[in-house]
């Protein structure tokens, strides 16, 4: 194959693989600004990605689907705000309670759903840009969904960094006691957060399933969830670097899926194992430095003194 | 993102209820009708949700009783699957008195089953007596490594144990994927994802016509190994000492490193057992998606027995009836048996609660 025409392939397809865990890690990295670590991402996705595929094949509405695939991840995510919260439950084993109901509630209701055929969205080529040599069809030939999770990236960061929810957001994150002295809600803006990250999540699931995929079957975010999770402690819970390893992360699915087209004779299961063995390798070399910008208070259970 | 300590000797005590009205029950009573309340609250929740989406609650709960307690192949169904909670729980447990949360069972299963399945192929000609031993030693050494890579990087660059645990869970099934559709793959058989057949010298030994196998002695054995560990030595008291505050014991001149480390490959090399006796007992050979989801309900096992060792016996038996039932569903009623997976989450939610609630009474 032509090189440039596979680097177009590979880099195009690296946006388009990264949208959906764009929106999970976004949710992410908001819930842990706030002190807790959602690892229920997984199965918030999974829950988008069944209830918003179902929506759509029962009403045909993409759009439709693509909403109520994100409230389902924001609902289950409750449980998760419920535990970590009200329960005082560790935060990490927590989330696990979210994957084991997404794994089989989604079989369950899902089942049906697993041969449907359904329209989804589709690429919109943006008029002239999307015509600029190699630039165009790797950055302008996408579905609305992957244009919608990129122009998320600096819209969450003003709400972080230039308003007064971000501001209460973080203050909670670095010292509920503090935020709570002046004034503010941590155990309320807790919820708010983990149920935010919960929609982003299903927002990111019914992405994968309405526009990339445009199937559903059993188990289909197969861990990239937890990636989310990873790529958030490697971005060092800042949007912008964040994307960053979203990129690099879809780069890698991307570039994976490109090799196996070529049959240059690597085995495929080899080839899949491209995106986590990134994931661990950039945490590896940069997780230690991230380190300096975690939140003070993330992880740390809930308290009685709130 | 450090885990938070997870302080199992607050857990233990147990809580008086002062100016609770009725009868006040001994706390081994109470502690059991906790048990018998949270899985039956979960049962509920469970048939309420069906009911919700139009199932037959009735039917389900009848396909989980029959499936694995009406019937002495149910029963012993429920011992096979026991195996592999049994041995994934110590994986979670041992790890969790450091505070510790590995979630890495289910990949450590897939790396002792290959371990074992390369001396099966290789050495299977030597005598049982040998070859038996070998087999446990090479299913303990492959789960250790694959914990061992959670250990060290978790002590050196301090990655965090759950997310790398969990990234390392995939690779693993990948590349028992990899093996048996590649390198590994049945050179005689039809074109099916898997190995060759184990030669019978390398097949464990199973109890009377049934489908149990030595594995439960093994997996019995190790939870002893590990009640004593605790109990009776040195390093289980230090490695108590990190548990219950790592920065002192840090400071008091133990190598909390080495116990983080020491910690996670130990636990990881039970899961690792439990790989090779599934490939050496129910499988005869290894073949791709070998554990489906035990080192996740291995978790659950040892969440549920606050890492007691005798608890986790009793757990492991609870949540394999579940799972054994659960396989029914499909079958009695209709329903995919990864629905039973909603139950477990209901389960790990009032245990979590519970416990939260617990602790967080007791320090205040």
């Amino acid at each position: 194959m032509d090189p440039i025409l596979f680097l177009r392939f590979v880099f195009a397809g690296a946006i388009r693989a990264g949208a959906p865990v764009m929106y999970a890690s976004l949710g992410e990295t908001v819930t842990e600004r706030a002190g807790i670590v959602n690892l229920g991402v997984e199965g918030s996705m999974l829950m988008g990605a069944c209830i918003g595929f179902m929506t759509t094949a029962e009403t045909g509405s993409a759009w439709l689907g693509f909403l109520v695939g994100g409230l389902a991840g924001a609902v289950v995510s409750l449980m998760h705000a419920y535990l970590v919260v009200h329960a005082r439950a560790n935060q990490l084993a927590s989330g696990l309670v979210l994957l084991f109901f997404a794994l089989g509630f989604t079989a369950l209701v899902g089942r049906p759903y697993v041969s449907v055929q359904i329209g989804g969205f589709d690429v919109i080529a943006i008029p002239v840009l999307s015509e600029i040599p190699f630039f165009g069809p790797v950055l302008f030939r996408h579905d609305i969904l992957t244009y919608i999770a990129y122009l998320l990236v600096p819209l969450i960061w003003w709400v972080m960094y230039r308003t007064r929810w971000g501001l209460a957001l973080r203050a909670v994150g670095e010292s509920r006691v503090v935020a709570f002295s002046t004034g503010r809600n941590p155990a309320l803006i807790a919820y708010a957060a983990v149920f935010f990250s919960g929609l982003m999540a299903g927002f990111g699931g019914a992405q994968l399933s309405l526009a990339y995929t445009h199937f559903w079957v059993e188990g289909m975010t197969n861990g990239i969830g937890f990636i989310a999770v990873a790529l958030v402690i490697f971005g060092m819970w800042h949007p912008a670097r964040v994307m960053l390893g979203v990129l690099l992360f879809g780069g890698a699915t991307s570039l994976q899926l490109q090799l196996q087209t070529l049959e240059i004779g690597i085995s495929p299961f080899l080839l899949q194992m491209l995106p986590y063995l990134l994931t661990l390798s950039v945490l590896l070399l940069w997780g230690q430095a991230s380190k300096r910008a975690m939140p003070a208070e993330l992880g740390v259970t809930f308290s009685r003194n709130g | 993102m450090s885990a938070t300590n997870v302080d199992p000797n607050a857990i233990e005590t147990p809580v008086p209820v002062p100016g609770r009205i009725g009868i006040r029950l001994p706390n081994s009573l109470r502690e059991v009708w906790n048990y018998v309340w949270t899985i039956g609250l979960a049962l509920v929740l469970f048939g309420i949700l069906l009911a919700l989406l139009g199932k037959d609650p009735i039917r389900a709960y009848t396909a989980i009783y029959d499936g694995a307690l009406r019937d002495s192949y149910g029963w012993s169904e429920v011992v096979v699957k026991m195996i592999p909670f049994i041995l994934t729980a110590l994986a979670v447990a041992i790890p969790a008195r450091l505070g510790l949360i590995n979630v890495g069972g289910e990949g450590q299963i897939y790396i002792g089953a290959v371990f074992a399945s390369f001396v099966a192929l290789k050495f299977g000609a030597l005598p049982p007596v040998i070859l038996i031993p070998l087999l446990v030693a090479a299913g303990a050494l492959g789960g250790a490594l694959w914990g061992g890579v959670v250990g060290l990087t978790r002590a050196v660059v301090g990655l965090n144990e759950t997310i790398s645990s969990l990234l390392l869970n995939y690779l693993a099934i990948l590349m028992v994927d990899m093996l048996v559709h590649g390198p590994w793959k049945d050179p005689g058989g039809p074109n099916w994802a898997y190995t060759a057949e184990f030669p019978v010298n390398a097949h464990l030994a199973t109890f009377g016509g049934s489908r149990i196998s030595l594995g439960i002695v093994f997996a019995l054995v190790s939870v002893a190994v590990y009640f004593w560990l605790f109990r009776y030595t040195r390093w289980g008291y230090k490695m108590r000492v990190v548990g219950g505050n790592a920065e002192a014991a840090s400071r008091s001149g133990i190598r909390v490193n080495w116990y983080v480390i020491g910690a996670l490959m130990l636990g990881a090399a039970f899961a690792g057992i439990a790989g090779m006796v599934e490939v050496t007992a129910i499988q005869w050979r290894l073949r791709a998606g070998i554990s489906n989801g035990y080192g996740y309900i291995g978790f659950l096992v040892a969440w549920l027995a606050i890492q007691k060792p005798g608890r986790i016996i009793v757990m492991a038996a609870i949540v394999s009836i579940v799972s054994v039932g659960g396989d029914m569903l499909q079958i009695g009623a209709g329903l995919p048996s990864s629905t039973v997976n909603i139950l477990m989450a209901f389960i790990l939610f009032l245990v979590l609660r519970n416990q939260g609630l617990t602790s967080a009474k007791e320090t205040s």
